[in-house]
């Protein structure tokens, strides 16, 4: 079996957030990048596919500019056969769906994993952008997925609980915990990475009907008011009367 | 400007992003019509128009009760042709967000998910959307003529005006091959505020000192009418389930209330609540970092709080 996992190259959960350029760049100064961590349990899910299903490979697919490359290297230490970078910036959902969907038509891949969502955009939309122009379905947030021959048992987060489905080959599942549980990469790993093949593509051209225009901060919250644990009356009053949320 | 809003309704009734979906699309156009699909209180329906809905459809058909994902985005992609809408607005949810990734690719529209505000149209369709997990926003234009707009919760506020509208009957013909994806059963939390829905969220986390003690948190969640969430070492251990993971890799909330118990405020979990209006922070270490966060703050025990809170609130209604 064929398996594409599409991984994004994101700020580490910890950053702090800034921008440059009157607010129209981000700025990556003092920021570490990792794969996604949505993404990662989809790596994960694939590598233990592989082990227990012989002539399984795995691929992972980045649309980035050359510096996502250690990003991508880490997911080839982790256990994926090869991967294939887009020369592109990622702009927007539509645009990295376009070419995840061009290169998995070229590739005949029969599961294409992916995280939820990424963490800068949260957009959550890429793969069932995937699924739509592939014409299979698409499934996420998907907690557990089981393979059986060409069916899978998937379990996917709903408001308020789980629910269950089953949908033949060829899908694409956006991922989620506890799918797998993350996999660090060994020595070994590392060092076989270093020669395992990465293709490095050119977009197409896509037109993606949307343009970011500029970002902004939140504004900053005013102090926090502090009360005695001995009033609390008083927080239910300030709640009420000055909060007004209750 | 035609606008169609996808109303999704939980257990029958209309959710209450969705009501926020319909007050969006009134404060944007002149002619809005809104769309439930299977199960759906005709009375909710019929209120939409006091929100600001000039046409309610319902596509009664008992195949769209599970909220198959393919098969409502076929109906929508009919919907917008049928009614010559040009515009489609949801709330994010698990269902919401993938029907209108659907429709978006299919019919050519600019699409934006975790909107937060209304439009600027003086120059342009640019809205302002959240990212970076609520930690900062983006202005995005959308530049194509159809649009589909994905809805972060309190991005409208709901005002009642005018009186109900006429539920009309839509009837729809959904091909089997949109029913590609089996839904074989669902576990479902039933008569239990929703965490994305609701307006206030009580959270408890490690502080907690273990499941055993949540009765005293869920008692305080109902008499405010609240959900309840926690954070993620709490669902880690098992204490709670993952549906009630709160932050970064969890469900983002945006309620009026939060507060937060015996979490010390990780920047992970604050990323999924920065978006509340007012945090209350109860916590026996005052040094605990989610104070800096918060608007009103107790250091203090937990467990002789929470119950005197519980009391405090009861006596002021």
């Amino acid at each position: 079996m064929k398996i594409l996992v599409c991984i994004t190259h994101v700020p580490d959960t910890t950053s702090k957030i800034n921008f440059k350029d009157n607010n129209t760049k981000f700025d990556p100064t003092g920021v570490q990048f990792i794969i996604g961590p949505y993404d990662d349990y989809a790596l994960a899910r694939a590598i233990e596919i592989k082990e227990s299903t012989p002539g399984t490979t795995v691929t992972v697919l980045n649309v980035g500019l050359a510096e996502t490359e250690p990003t991508i290297r880490k997911a080839l230490a982790i256990g994926a056969d090869d991967a294939i970078r887009v020369n592109a910036d990622p702009t927007d959902s539509f645009f990295v769906a376009s070419q995840i969907a061009e290169q998995a038509k070229a590739g005949g891949y029969e599961l294409i994993l992916m995280g939820r969502e990424s963490i800068d955009y949260n957009s959550g939309v890429v793969h069932s952008i995937v699924g739509e122009m592939l014409g299979i379905p698409s499934v996420s947030p998907v907690m557990k997925l089981e393979l059986s021959g060409n069916t899978a048992k998937l379990a996917r987060e709903i408001e308020g609980g789980k629910e269950y489905l089953e949908v033949s080959l060829p899908f694409v599942a956006g991922c989620q915990e506890p799918i797998a549980e993350w996999k660090i990469p060994n020595m070994r790993g590392i060092m076989s990475a270093r020669t395992k093949p990465l293709k490095v593509v050119e977009p197409k051209s896509v037109n993606s009907g949307v343009a970011t225009q500029k970002y902004e901060l939140p504004k900053p919250k005013g102090s926090v008011k502090m009360i005695s644990a001995d009033n609390v009356k008083e927080l239910v009053n300030l709640l009420k009367n000055e909060a007004k949320v209750l | 400007m035609a606008i169609l809003v996808f109303v999704e309704t939980a257990e029958g009734k209309v959710k209450k992003t969705s009501l926020e979906a319909v007050a969006y699309a009134k404060a944007m156009g002149d002619s809005v019509t809104a769309i439930a699909l299977g199960d759906a209180d005709k009375g909710d329906l019929g209120a939409l128009g006091k929100i600001g809905a000039q046409k309610v459809l319902h596509a009664d058909d008992k195949k769209l009760n599970e909220g198959n994902i393919l098969a409502y985005a076929e109906v929508l992609i009919k919907a917008l042709e049928d009614e010559k809408a040009d515009i489609l607005v949801l709330a994010n949810s698990s269902l919401g967000t993938p029907v209108a990734a659907r429709v978006a690719a299919r019919i050519g529209a600019s699409l934006a998910s975790n909107v937060v505000e209304a439009p600027n149209t003086s120059s342009g369709f640019v809205v302002k959307k959240s990212i970076y997990t609520g930690k900062a926003f983006a202005y995005v234009e959308l530049k194509n003529p159809k649009k589909v707009i994905a809805l972060k919760k309190n991005a409208a506020e709901v005002k009642e005006s005018g009186s109900d509208v006429t539920v009309t009957p839509y009837a729809v013909s959904v091909p089997d091959t949109a029913f590609k994806v089996k839904i074989t059963s669902s576990e479902k939390a039933t008569g239990e505020i929703l965490l994305p829905e609701a307006n206030i969220v009580v959270s408890g986390g490690r502080g907690m000192k273990g499941p055993e003690h949540w009765g005293m948190l869920e008692e305080l969640a109902k008499t405010l009418h609240a959900a309840t969430g926690c954070s993620k070492p709490v669902s880690d251990m098992g204490w709670r389930p993952h549906h009630e993971h709160v932050g970064q890799t969890g469900v983002k909330v945006a309620p009026q209330l939060y507060i937060a118990i015996g979490i010390s405020g990780a920047i992970q979990h604050l990323a999924g609540v920065n978006s509340s209006k007012c945090i209350v922070v109860i916590n026996k270490d005052a040094e605990a970092p989610f104070f800096k966060a918060a608007d009103y703050g107790i250091v203090g025990d937990a467990f002789e709080i929470i119950p005197k809170l519980s009391e405090a609130i009861k006596a002021a209604k």
